[in-house]
């Protein structure tokens, strides 16, 4: 067994663009998880239940449906129970099909609708997952800060806003911290509708110089310093924040 | 100091209030007034419902029968306007509840400003003279963390009164403390209770009940089986379930 690492001056550029493209799909995945990952779990958590007259019919089951909480569970429930793959493709390919699609911005130096399908599907799915670490976080704020800020005359929005959810953040964040690094890791699958990130360049490289072990020994170490860096930086994020409080 | 008290007009109106948990019937008709300046004590032995009905009376807990009544307004059918009916009844917690993510002043200072829309300077001002008046003035700064279980409950007393409250309610505010710090909060209540707050305590500290309270209510079985001063509720006791009550507590 010999290695050659010979073609990586030609090859190293496809490399490189893989990588930012890689990082930018993943950021732009991460701000849209965050955003339906707490939009959901406030959902989840919300206290609204319509069909309350019902209790006067003796029918509680039902006097206590919310029906934002149960949307909410189901399209967790189902994003978490089907493969990444078909969502992508669904998105990518079905949606089009019922005339739903991207608007073809052109001059950006990437195919946009490509780009925007593969986020949309990787935000989505993350922020189901998403959801649960908020939705965990929030419920693991004691009753009594509630209540406290409640009693004092605060509306449930700003209890939520200034008192349960800076301390739900704190609660999350190695939670959350995992889930940037498992989505670097998995932003990978957008191969499939050709996004030019990290692993479909890397296909592209030892499709054509054969060097299969030696570009993805490459392509491993570029994925490990950005997931090591990621989980070293959101580290640091929290040392910082427990640190204002002792 | 409870004769030379001024009694005045009716602050809360409870009518046959009724709570129930399930299968649970927690409070079966609670009537009762409270009025301003008056120091209520609220006694009995656990499960008879004290907790509840004092969370009922800022509606922590929603009665499921019945009506109370502040400042002759309606709390069940308060909609929106439950919170600013809020701000008017100063809430202390057995277990504290302070906000663990603010320091000292801003626990004291976020409900004036963004409750009552004060300045903050205002604000800051108010919490540090109180501050003053329980002898904190120097944890200003301090997290609720770094601070001990009684310093913790001046604090909420204190963040409770940032509000300018008509009325106290103390949820055993004594109870989750070890035995040096129940003075310290005590007095405190006792100087609050002396300025002519008007005050409804649900308390186990009966030194406290019969030195400050105006009345004493005796909860038994989710009603008031007893309504008092202090006198007649220690020293004469007509309800056989008060009087085996008092024996096992003040021996």
């Amino acid at each position: 067994m010999d290695l050659n690492f010979s073609f990586l001056p030609k090859y190293w550029p496809m490399f490189v663009n893989g990588a930012k493209t890689t990082l930018l799909l993943s950021l732009a995945t991460i701000l849209i998880g965050v955003v339906v990952g707490v939009f959901l779990a406030i959902l989840r958590l919300s206290k609204w239940y319509p069909l309350k007259f019902l209790e006067r019919f003796g029918l509680r089951r039902a006097a206590r449906f919310n029906p934002l909480s149960f949307l909410s569970a189901f399209y967790v429930e189902f994003i978490r129970g089907t493969p990444l793959m078909v969502q992508i493709f669904f998105i990518f390919y079905a949606l089009p099909q019922m005339g739903l699609r991207f608007p073809n911005i052109t001059g950006l130096g990437f195919d946009f609708p490509r780009f925007a399908s593969g986020i949309l599907a990787l935000g989505l799915n993350s922020g189901a997952y998403i959801a649960e670490i908020v939705r965990a976080g929030i419920q693991a704020v004691d009753r009594g800060q509630t209540e406290a800020a409640r009693s004092l005359g605060m509306t449930g929005g700003q209890a939520m806003r200034h008192i349960v959810l800076p301390q739900a953040f704190k609660n999350i964040l190695p939670a959350l911290g995992n889930e940037f690094v498992t989505l670097i890791k998995e932003s990978s699958i957008v191969m499939v509708i050709g996004i030019t990130e990290l692993m479909f360049n890397t296909s592209q490289v030892y499709s054509s110089s054969y060097r299969y072990f030696e570009s993805l020994i490459v392509c491993a170490v570029i994925y490990f310093v950005m997931t090591f860096t990621t989980s070293r930086l959101m580290g640091l994020v929290e040392r910082r924040l427990r640190a204002d409080e002792h | 100091m409870n004769t030379e008290k001024q009694i005045g007009d009716v602050i809360l109106e409870v009518k046959d209030l009724n709570m129930g948990f399930g299968h649970l019937h927690v409070l079966k008709g609670i009537d009762t007034v409270i009025r301003k300046g008056e120091v209520v004590v609220v006694i009995g032995a656990s499960g008879a419902g004290k907790s509840t009905f004092l969370r009922c009376l800022n509606r922590l807990e929603t009665p499921t029968g019945g009506d109370i009544l502040f400042h002759g307004e309606s709390l069940m059918r308060a909609g929106h306007n439950l919170n600013h009916l809020r701000e008017k009844m100063g809430m202390v917690f057995q277990q504290f509840n302070l906000f663990n993510n603010l320091t000292v002043l801003d626990n004291i200072t976020l409900a004036p400003r963004i409750v009552k829309k004060q300045k903050p300077a205002q604000a800051e001002a108010e919490a540090k003279k109180l501050l003053e008046r329980v002898g904190l003035a120097d944890k200003a700064s301090a997290y609720p963390s770094q601070l001990s279980g009684g310093q913790r409950q001046r604090i909420a007393i204190v963040r409770a009164l940032a509000m300018n409250p008509d009325v106290m309610l103390f949820d055993e505010p004594t109870s989750a403390l070890d035995p040096e710090m129940v003075g310290e909060v005590l007095d405190v209540m006792r100087s609050l209770a002396e300025s002519g707050m008007t005050m409804v305590v649900v308390s186990h500290e009966m030194g406290f009940a019969r030195q400050v309270a105006n009345r004493i209510l005796f909860m038994e079985g989710g009603r008031i089986a007893e309504d008092g001063t202090p006198d007649e509720v220690f020293g004469n006791p007509k309800n056989s379930r008060l009087r085996e009550f008092l024996g096992k507590v003040l021996h």
